[in-house]
C-alpha cells in the first residue's frame, strides 16, 4: 500500500512545489524555477501518461505495442484542431473562417470533420473517442484472429507508420508536413504566458494522478487478475471459459484513450503537432521508458518516463549525436540486468531486508 | 438422467497425412469414470483436444449431453457447457495467489463487463474454502501459485476444475512426476470427485489405473483397441501385443 502513496505524493506534491517555486519566488531568488522548467515538466508528465498506457497493455496484457504514440498523436491532433480554430482571424492570412494552412492550399471551405472543433469540449471528446475507435477496430480484428507476440508488435508499428504517411499528405486537411502551430490561446488563456504554463502543468499532474489511480484499480480488479492470467497462461483461461480476446480488447481501448488524453495535454504545452509524432521511434521510446521504470508496475512507467526524458533533455543538449546510442545501450542494460526495471530493483532490495516467508518457515523448523 | 454424457462418433483427425485419430468411437455414461491408456502417439491427447475444442476433427461428431455437437464450438463455449480439462503439465496462474487462482475458476459470469466490477461475495469465499480443504491447500491460500511444489500445483489445478463445477472432467496424466504418496492421494481425490461428476483420466501409470478400479479404454493408432475392466484388457492378446508386451 506504500507504493501508490509515494507515487501520488511525488506526482502531485512535486508539481505543486514547482508551481509555487515558479509563481511565488521572485525571478532573482535562488530557488526560483523558470517557466522553461515548468513547461518541460508538463511535457514529461504527458509522456508519463503515455507510459502508463503502454504499461497497461504491455505489462498486464502482454501486448508489446510499438505503435502507441499513434494514439498519443491522434489525441494531440484533436487538441491541435481546437487550438487552430481558437486562433481565429489572428493568423497570418487573417482569415476568420479557415486556418492558415487551408488558405495557403487555396481551400474555400472548412472540411466537414473540422466542424465543432471551435469548442474545446468537442476536441477533448474527440481526443478520447478517435483513439478509442481506432483501437477498437484494430484490436477487434487482431485479437479475434489471435495475432500475438512479435507479429502483433510489427502490426502496431505498421499502424503508426501508415498514419504518419497519411498525415504528411496535405489533402488530409491536418496541415501536412508542417502540422499545426502558432497557437494563440487555450480556453481564453494565452499560451506561453507563465500562468497558463503553470496551469497546464498542474492540470497534467492531476490527470496523471487520476490515470494512475484508475489503472491501479483496473489491474487490481478481478478483471485485472483475468488479464494477468491470460497474459501468462492463455490456454488455461480459455479452458476455464474466458475469452482472452475480449479482455485484451477492453484494456487496449482504455489504454488508447489514456494515450489520447496524454497527447491532448501535450500539444498546448509544446505548441506544435506534426506527423513526426507518429514516428515509429517515438513508440519504441515509450516502451523503453516502461522497461527502465519497471514493466507491470504502473509507478515504474511514470518513473521511467520522467527519468529517461530528463536524461534525454540533458544529453541532447550536451552531446546530441550520442543520444540514440545511449538510449539503445540503456535498453540493453535494462533487459539484461534489470528485468523488472528500477522499481523491481527497489522491491528486491526491500525483500532482502525483510525475511522471506520461506526463510521464516526454515528458521522455525530449525529452532522448533 | 439416462443415456450418454459424451459420444464420440467416428472421429478422424489427421496432421499432414498422419492419422492421430482414426474413426474413433467412444461412449461415456453419466457419472462414469473412465481410464484411457495407450502407447505414445495412440491419440490420447488429440482425443482431449477434440473434446475441448482445441482441435477440429476432419470427420465425425462429438455429442455432449442430449444433442450438443462440440465440433461446432470453441474452447470457452465448451468450457461454459461444463467440460473441464486438466493438462499434463500443471497449468495454473503462476503470478496469482492460490486463492485468486480458485476465484477466477469459480463457475460464474466470464465477461469483462462482469469482472470489471465484481466483488468477492461470502458465497464465493465459502466455495473457495471448501475446495482448499478438498485439495489440502488451506494453509497455502495466500502463496503465489508459482511457489507451490509440483504436486501442490497439480492439486491446485484439480481444485480449479472443481471450482468450475464441470459435468465432465478430463484429466491428462495427473500423477506424472508425483511421489507414491501423492499418487495415492490423487487417486482418492479423483474417486471423491467422481461421486458427483463424470471423469476421463488419461494415464500411463498402470498401478494408478488399477488403483482407480474403473472401466478402461485402450487406444492404439487413433482408435479403440480394447475396452473393459483392467483385468479384461490386460489379458486381451492384442493389448499385450502392442502395449503391455513391450
Amino acid at each position: 500500500m506504500r507504493e501508490p502513496v509515494i507515487t501520488l505524493t511525488c506526482v502531485l506534491g512535486g508539481a505543486a512545489l514547482l508551481a509555487v517555486l515558479n509563481l511565488a519566488v521572485p525571478e532573482t531568488g535562488a530557488l526560483h524555477v523558470s517557466s522553461f522548467v515548468i513547461g518541460l515538466t508538463g511535457k514529461y508528465l504527458c509522456y508519463a501518461i503515455l507510459a502508463l498506457a503502454v504499461d497497461l497493455v504491455w505489462g498486464y496484457a502482454g501486448i508489446l505495442t510499438l505503435g502507441h504514440a499513434a494514439f498519443f498523436a491522434l489525441g494531440g491532433y484533436a487538441m491541435g484542431m481546437y487550438l487552430m480554430r481558437e486562433i481565429g482571424a489572428r493568423g497570418v492570412y487573417a482569415n476568420p473562417l479557415l486556418p492558415d494552412f487551408m488558405v495557403f492550399l487555396g481551400w474555400k471551405h472548412l472540411p466537414w470533420y473540422w466542424f465543432g472543433f471551435d469548442h474545446i469540449g468537442v476536441a477533448l471528446i474527440a481526443a478520447m473517442v478517435v483513439p478509442a475507435i481506432l483501437a477498437g477496430v484494430f484490436g477487434w480484428l487482431t485479437f479475434r484472429s489471435r495475432v500475438s507476440g512479435v507479429y502483433l508488435s510489427i502490426i502496431t508499428q505498421a499502424l503508426t507508420y501508415a498514419l504518419m504517411l497519411a498525415f504528411f499528405r496535405n489533402e488530409m486537411g491536418f496541415g501536412g508536413n508542417n502540422g499545426m502551430t502558432d497557437f494563440k490561446d487555450i480556453a481564453g488563456f494565452p499560451i506561453g504566458r507563465d500562468g497558463t504554463t503553470v496551469g497546464l502543468m498542474l492540470v497534467t499532474a492531476v490527470v496523471l494522478a487520476a490515470a494512475y489511480l484508475l489503472s491501479r484499480a483496473l489491474v487490481h480488479s478481478r478483471y485485472g487478475k483475468v488479464l494477468i492470467a491470460a497474459r501468462d497462461t492463455e490456454s488455461r483461461t480459455r479452458f476455464l471459459g474466458y475469452r482472452p480476446e475480449h479482455y485484451k480488447l477492453v484494456v487496449w481501448v482504455i489504454s488508447a484513450v489514456l494515450a489520447g488524453i496524454g497527447g491532448a495535454l501535450y500539444v498546448p504545452q509544446v505548441g506544435i503537432i506534426n506527423p513526426s509524432e507518429f514516428a515509429p521511434a517515438n513508440s519504441i521510446e515509450a516502451v523503453i521508458w516502461v522497461a527502465v521504470g519497471g514493466r507491470g508496475t504502473l509507478s515504474g512507467a511514470i518513473l521511467g518516463a520522467v527519468l529517461v526524458n530528463l536524461g534525454k533533455t540533458w544529453l541532447t543538449g550536451a552531446l546530441p549525436e550520442v543520444w540514440l546510442f545511449a538510449l539503445g545501450g540503456l535498453f540493453i542494460v535494462v533487459t539484461l540486468f534489470l528485468p523488472r526495471g528500477l522499481i523491481g530493483l527497489a522491491a528486491r532490495r526491500r525483500r532482502r531486508d525483510a525475511p522471506t516467508p520461506a526463510a521464516v518457515a526454515a528458521a522455525r523448523e530449525v529452532t522448533g | 438422467m439416462d443415456g450418454t454424457l459424451l459420444y464420440l462418433d467416428g472421429v478422424t483427425v489427421s496432421f499432414d497425412g498422419f492419422r492421430a485419430l482414426n474413426d474413433l468411437s467412444l461412449v461415456l455414461e453419466p457419472g462414469e469414470m473412465r481410464a484411457v491408456i495407450g502407447p505414445n502417439g495412440a491419440g490420447k491427447t488429440t482425443m482431449m483436444d477434440v473434446i475441448t475444442g482445441k482441435t477440429r476433427p476432419d470427420t465425425g461428431r462429438v455429442v455432449f449431453g442430449a444433442d450438443t455437437d462440440l465440433t461446432k464450438l470453441d474452447e470457452p463455449a465448451i468450457a461454459a457447457l461444463g467440460i473441464g480439462r486438466k493438462f499434463q503439465k500443471p497449468t495454473v496462474f503462476e503470478p496469482l495467489s492460490v486463492w485468486d487462482n480458485l476465484l477466477l475458476a469459480l463457475a460464474g459470469d466470464r465477461s469483462p463487463r462482469f469482472s470489471l466490477w465484481a466483488r468477492e461475495t461470502a458465497e464465493e469465499r465459502e466455495r473457495i474454502e471448501a475446495i482448499l480443504v478438498t485439495t489440502k491447500l488451506t494453509e497455502h491460500r495466500t502463496r503465489r501459485a508459482a511457489d507451490l511444489s509440483h504436486g501442490q500445483k497439480q492439486w491446485l489445478e484439480i481444485g480449479m476444475l472443481l471450482a468450475q463445477e464441470p459435468r465432465l472432467l478430463l484429466v491428462d496424466e495427473p500423477v506424472a512426476g508425483m511421489t507414491d504418496a501423492e499418487t495415492a492421494q490423487t487417486a482418492d481425490l479423483l474417486r471423491e470427485i467422481n461421486k458427483t461428476r463424470s471423469v476421463v483420466v488419461v494415464e500411463h501409470d498402470m498401478a494408478f489405473v488399477r488403483a482407480l478400479g474403473v472401466k478402461v479404454t485402450v487406444l492404439h493408432e487413433g482408435s479403440v483397441l480394447s475396452e473393459g475392466s483392467i483385468d479384461h484388457v490386460s489379458e486381451d492378446p492384442r493389448v499385450i501385443e502392442v502395449y503391455l508386451g513391450r
